[in-house]
């Protein structure tokens, strides 16, 4: 290929002749020439002699361009003279720009920008709550008709949403009893109380550890996988093509998952409470030298039924809360590939933040609610 | 003299064969139409062509090298003189369309940025899309994307054009306007343009030599005045079907 390092351009008075082709492989080297003979750009009228250039293609057409526009910003104008028929034609073929500036976008004042970001937020809220009522309105009505849903999805995504999630739950959750029961036991053994290491991992994992890790676990799991495929679907148009075919996408695509979700949390939220309470059990028998039946007698006693009741009424709450976040961000997709991707990372962020205010909520409700709760 | 010539390929997709001993030609300076049924393997060509997908066996020379035989770098290298239009565009969904068009440049050229800039302006211009420059890919329709990526493909006037389906997707001024286009860039700068397609209006209007596949193979290569008179029914049924509309 081609590259010009030497001169090829002459300047006398207001005219630039090129002595060279004018190609994508010369034209670097022809710009820098012509922006550093400064004389050029002093003159309004200037000339282009193309008499010499014997080949030209698109990049030769937008350096003339690149020229014309620089003439015209300082009220100028460019001439071409000499070419062949060729070039010129090559020249009329791509010179088809009509305005060289780009139209710059409105800056936007401080208050102006803020106002815009409250009202989409507003609106944003005021979707995910039609979204909402809609999920529970369907999810209401698919206990009596099964129309409109997928025969077999249920159980699908009991098996997507449970079992497939079991190992990762029961990991986390032992891993959180042991940790617990290891940093308490350090503190109560001064005291002589190494059994109430019991009390405290069974009381946490069941009000609070068990419920929020599941829900966690399923969020980054699950919930991502909602918003992606509901994402994936928008992007693709499916979801459009379902209503052409007069089904609901919430009603086709979210309620069998809300089943799934709302049946399988509490069991996989149960199984977290044990799999915790195995692990202080492990740190109580190992570490601390307590036996198997003491620490369970222990844990039996310290645990009442309205603390489980409470753990799976929270569970159950962020298996909403995760469905129907991943539910609004697949839907509200926007930008192709890229959207999906956004509404994913959005949707398990969101949804992780909603799990852990909704846990401080219900925290303060049940601690409040006292003998009501 | 050929710029690209195939010889007994034959490839396809797991243990499916789709081409079974493909030989043809296309012309340097000269637009080839590939055309034949949906499913006959005429994308399955051009991705065995420009390296997509690996060939079973038989020979691929472009600008009168052995592609199949070369390594990464070398075709790489060949690759810059190659612009490829794809069926659905394959525009970075990421990125504006200034920026797609931006990509081949920045990457091969050394072009001073204002250049570079009026140079994408160009070439949007030339298919109709200076207004979508600072637009995303999800922004525009489906003949536009196509449009763009069009503008994308032919950002370095390349030597050689594949166009997979370019008509597919745009009302019939924009794909006249864009057969009008490929004909001037055939023209004006001698680029030698490979079509995928089965539009017989656009067919007509600019190809100098189709060759048309069926069952695996080459069932013709030719003219299309050739073609229209071949005697081979299947051919002759195409282009009259074909030309109903037109």
């Amino acid at each position: 290929m081609r590259r010009v390092s030497h001169p090829v351009c002459r300047f006398a008075d207001s005219t630039v002749s090129v002595d060279a082709p004018l190609t994508k492989d010369t034209v670097p080297g022809i710009y820098a020439e012509i922006d550093g003979h400064r004389s050029v750009w002093e003159d309004t009228a200037l000339t282009l002699d193309l008499s010499a250039v014997t080949r030209i293609d698109s990049a030769g057409v937008a350096l003339i361009e690149t020229l014309r526009s620089r003439v015209n910003e300082r009220g100028g104008s460019l001439t071409i003279t000499g070419g062949s028929k060729d070039v010129l034609a090559l020249i009329e073929t791509f010179t088809v720009t009509r305005d060289g500036k780009r139209q710059p976008r409105p800056k936007r004042r401080f208050f102006e920008g803020m106002g815009e970001q409250l009202y989409t937020f507003w609106q944003h809220l005021g979707a995910f709550f039609i979204l909402v009522a809609d999920t529970a309105f369907y999810s209401v009505q698919g206990m009596f008709t099964r129309s409109g849903m997928r025969k077999g999805e249920f159980t699908k995504q009991c098996i997507f949403i449970g079992m497939n999630a079991l190992p990762i739950v029961g990991l986390i959750s032992f891993l959180i009893g042991f940790i617990l029961a290891l940093q308490s036991a350090a503190q109560l053994r001064q005291f002589g109380a190494s059994i109430y290491v019991a009390d405290l991992v069974a009381i946490s994992m069941t009000r609070e550890m068990g419920p929020i890790m599941t829900a966690i676990a399923l969020a980054g799991r699950s919930g991502s996988a909602f918003a992606s495929e509901i994402a994936n679907m928008v992007v693709t148009e499916e979801t459009d093509a379902l209503k052409t075919m007069g089904l609901n996408p919430i009603q086709y695509i979210v309620v069998p998952k809300m089943y799934a979700i709302t049946v399988t949390t509490p069991m996989l939220t149960i199984l977290s409470m044990l799999i915790g309470i195995f692990g202080s059990l492990v740190i109580g028998v190992t570490y601390l030298d307590l036996s198997v039946g003491p620490f369970m007698d222990q844990v039996a006693n310290a645990l009442i039924l309205r603390d489980v009741i409470i753990g799976l009424a929270k569970s159950v709450i962020f298996a909403w809360i995760i469905i129907t976040v991943g539910a609004y961000f697949g839907f509200t997709v926007s930008g192709g590939a890229e959207g999906v991707g956004r509404a994913t990372t959005a949707s398990v962020v969101t949804s992780i933040f909603m799990v852990i205010l909704a846990d401080s909520i219900l925290g303060l409700i049940f601690y409040f609610g006292g003998g009501a709760f | 003299m050929s710029i690209v010539s195939v010889t007994h390929l034959e490839a396809g997709y797991e243990d499916t064969p789709v081409l079974r001993d493909v030989s043809m030609t296309a012309e340097e300076g000269a637009i080839t139409a590939v055309l034949g049924t949906s499913g006959c393997g005429k994308s399955t060509l051009l991705k065995n062509i420009i390296r997509l997908n690996d060939a079973w066996s038989g020979s691929v020379r472009m600008f009168d090298e052995e592609v199949m035989v070369m390594d990464e770098p070398e075709f790489n290298q060949l690759l810059k003189r190659v612009g490829v239009l794809f069926q659905n565009g394959a525009l970075l969904n990421s990125i504006t369309i200034a920026e797609n068009v931006a990509i081949p440049l920045e990457q091969h050229t050394r072009l001073p940025a204002p250049v570079r800039d009026h140079l994408i302006r160009i070439k949007l211009a030339l298919v109709e899309l200076e207004e979508a420059i600072d637009k995303l890919p999800s922004e525009l329709s489906g003949g536009m994307r196509k449009r763009a990526a069009l503008a994308r493909a032919m950002a370095l006037d390349p030597d050689l054009l594949f166009c997979d389906e370019p008509s597919a997707g745009l009302d019939p001024v924009t794909a006249a306007g864009l057969d009008n286009l490929i004909c001037r860039l055939r023209d004006q700068l001698g680029m030698s343009v490979i079509v995928i397609t089965h539009h017989v209006p656009s067919i007509i209007r600019t190809a100098d030599k189709i060759v048309y596949l069926s069952d695996g193979g080459v069932l013709f290569s030719g003219t299309v005045k050739e073609a229209r008179s071949s005697g081979i029914e299947q051919i002759e049924r195409f282009f009259r079907e074909g030309v109903k509309d037109y």
